[in-house]
């Protein structure tokens, strides 16, 4: 009888020993539940993301026009071409302006929600600045066509103004100007700032909610003018933020490709240049190498904001 | 990595091997209809009253062969090459530019023409056009074509209408004394090189050049030359129809190469706006219902195809896409809402004025050795980009 007592409980089903299993080995668990994820990521995403910049390896048969699977580096070396130079550079300087003047109009916007907007005033900060991201992102970009045409609504308030001799002095001014704002890079630049302002000024507020006023305040009472506290210890504190909220309005000029198209020159920028080539000319190759190109510069860009402790806060 | 660079190529090698059909044997019955039909299309091409009541030309089709059509819209050329090579459809409306590259690429099936009764109604002169018809197989039916007309402000040019693109092309006073500078648009697509060619082909004779879509590195240079001297009284290149539409009405634009489809509908809109084909001539596009080498729903495939010749598709159609019917009659024997004054306008006369569009290929039959249209791409890329 004792020998019974002592025997273990007999095995049960199939489930009971396996939450047996999972219990002793946490580890096992651990893998079950983020194999899934870590699936998804390495196979659909970082998977189809080096099928693409392997394509960049190849390059086009300049008779066929086919592409010649064979590893070489002459498509890298078309990237160095002027009219594509041209691209790289027309796209950083215009994603770097972007992201410089959406942090100048951006922090005032954010240190007011941050610091007096309170209540149903702090709700209506929200919403007016989440609002613009609700309608359609084209709706926006078209109302922006007309806003900025030769015959819309800023010619007609510049003519009410008696000002129509300050808008055609600016429009003269060679690469800024043109022959009205929307087929300007002035207009190009002003779309691209309402449209990605929110990704900055969020951030931004986040950065300074975390701020605390006290720290303010020993600042002002230790003999600092507002100047100095706000470049010693508000502008410090509050960089992650910016830095953070740059990395959206940065990489996502550096990739759009409907904006230019709409509103501007007709000068193509590099999300443009890789629908182009990859659709139009069935140059897959080039159209990696440029897919490359934001890649790399985005990388430099993170490096620099990581120093910067952006991710600190994460 | 290099044996993970391999692999890749290895497996994007096997897998556009493996989506490569087996050469598809022509059909030489039709049966009872699959009950569904899948078609690309350029936007506004096939309509089921939804969009204006009065143009329909799904609907009784559907009711007679109970093949339900589903529609896919392409907004380019190559949108439409890569959806058919991802497959899934039946039919395509393909233009000249992408009808060879598909027939190249074995996507598409030779069609038996003696089971399309209506075939014999088509226009003599599309019947065995190049971009359809190749060595001695149909690779489908006609469908509607159309010229790229000069499009203009009649404020602007008052009585004077412009008789050749240089108003586009060459700086110049326009009849109202300003200059054209900043004030005319151009074509936002390679295939615009084909219209300076095609203006140089009267200009500058000396250059030789027969076809406007194959040109030697000397007739391109050439032709690339007169786009930056355009690039520089151009301040917007057209993309979108309807952007363009929105730019003769806000940005005082003057001229522009365009389609009849802009024309009239600034024309419905009551906007001063006329068009023409100059003296030159124009370059111009003409689509062709393909079927998919794989489709799988071939019976209605040929039911519809026979319903687009048959039916008041023809003649509905070109009024509302501004654009001429493959089936002549279909401009007067009443079958829809178009009539000959109508198709006049929209260029049927003009056909032997038209070049139609092509994709450029290294391999030319006018001299041997031509341009290829990847270089097109990019060399335009950079011409509007200043270069």
């Amino acid at each position: 009888m004792a020998e019974t007592a002592a025997r273990p409980p007999a095995p049960r089903g199939l489930s009971d020993r396996l939450s047996d299993l999972l219990w002793s080995r946490q580890g096992l668990l651990v893998l079950l539940l983020i194999l899934p994820p870590a699936l998804w990521l390495g196979i659909i995403y970082l998977g189809a993301l080096f099928a693409l910049l392997a394509q960049s390896f190849f390059a086009i048969d300049p008779f066929s026009g086919l592409i010649k699977y064979e590893f070489t580096l002459r498509t890298y070396g078309e990237l160095f071409r002027a009219a594509n130079l041209d691209i790289i550079l027309r796209t950083v300087l215009m994603a770097g302006s972007v992201t410089l003047a959406a942090a100048l109009i951006g922090f005032p916007v954010a240190y007011y929600a941050a610091r007096y907007a309170r209540g149903k005033w702090k709700a209506l900060f929200y919403l007016g600045v989440m609002l613009p991201l609700w309608s359609s992102y084209l709706v926006k970009v078209y109302s922006w066509k007309l806003i900025l045409a030769k015959e819309g609504i800023l010619s007609w308030l510049f003519e009410t103004l008696h000002l129509t001799w300050l808008l055609d002095a600016y429009l003269s001014l060679p690469v800024v100007g043109g022959n009205s704002l929307s087929v300007s890079w002035t207009g190009t630049f002003l779309v691209f700032l309402y449209v990605w302002l929110p990704f900055m000024i969020l951030p931004t507020q986040a950065a300074l909610e975390r701020v605390p006023p006290s720290m303010l305040e020993a600042s002002g009472d230790l003999g600092a003018r507002p100047g100095q506290t706000f470049r010693h210890v508000l502008l410090p504190l509050a960089l992650p933020g910016i830095v953070a909220g740059s990395i959206f309005t940065f990489s996502l000029t550096l990739g759009d490709y409907i904006i230019p198209q709409i509103v501007g020159t007709s000068a193509r920028m590099i999300g443009q240049a890789v629908y182009q080539f990859q659709g139009t000319a069935g140059n897959i190759p080039l159209a990696a190498a440029f897919a490359v190109v934001p890649i790399l510069i985005m990388g430099v860009y993170l490096y620099i904001a990581k120093r910067m402790g952006a991710f600190d806060a994460l | 990595m290099k044996s993970f660079l391999n692999s890749c190529t290895a497996l994007s090698l096997a897998a556009s091997v493996s989506v490569l059909p087996a050469s598809a044997e022509m059909m030489t019955s039709i049966g009872e209809g699959e009950g569904e039909l899948n078609i690309v299309a350029w936007p506004g091409y096939i309509e089921r009253g939804e969009t204006a009541a009065e143009f329909d030309w799904v609907t009784r089709f559907e009711e007679k062969t109970g093949c339900k059509v589903n529609v896919k819209s392409a907004n380019t050329s190559d949108e439409m090459v890569a959806l058919m090579n991802e497959g899934g459809f039946d039919l395509v409306t393909a233009s000249g530019d992408a009808s060879l590259r598909m027939i190249a690429g074995k996507r598409v099936q030779p069609i038996n023409i003696s089971l399309i009764p209506s075939w014999d109604t088509i226009d003599d002169r599309l019947k065995e056009a190049p971009w359809h018809y190749v060595d001695g197989a149909h690779y489908g039916v006609p469908y509607m074509w159309g010229p790229n007309v000069l499009m203009y402000n009649t404020e602007v040019f008052g009585d004077d209408a412009p008789t050749s693109w240089n108003v586009v092309f060459e700086p110049m006073n326009l009849p109202d004394g300003e200059p054209n500078e900043g004030r005319v648009q151009a074509y936002d697509g390679p295939i615009h090189i084909a219209d300076a060619a095609l203006y140089l082909m009267t200009h500058q004779p000396e250059l030789g050049i027969e076809s406007p879509y194959e040109l030697n590195q000397e007739q391109y240079d050439a032709a690339l030359d007169l786009l930056r001297q355009q690039r520089k009284l151009v301040s917007r290149y057209w993309h979108d129809a309807f952007i363009q539409i929105d730019d003769f009405k806000n940005e005082g634009m003057a001229a522009s190469g365009s389609w009849p489809f802009q024309v009239n509908l600034l024309q419905a809109d009551g906007a001063p706006i006329a068009s023409v084909i100059p003296e030159e001539g124009a370059t111009g596009w003409a689509d062709t219902t393909m079927m998919h080498a794989d489709a799988a729903n071939p019976n209605c495939s040929y039911m519809w195809m026979e319903h687009t010749l048959s039916s008041n598709l023809m003649s509905d159609l070109s009024v509302w896409f501004g654009a001429n019917p493959a089936v002549p009659a279909a401009c007067t024997d009443g079958r829809g809402m178009q009539t000959a004054e109508g198709c006049t306008k929209n260029g049927f006369d003009d056909f032997d004025r038209i070049s139609f569009w092509q994709t450029p290929v290294s391999s030319c039959e006018s001299q041997g050795e031509c341009v290829p249209y990847y270089r097109w791409v990019s060399d335009y890329i950079g011409v509007i980009g200043g270069r």
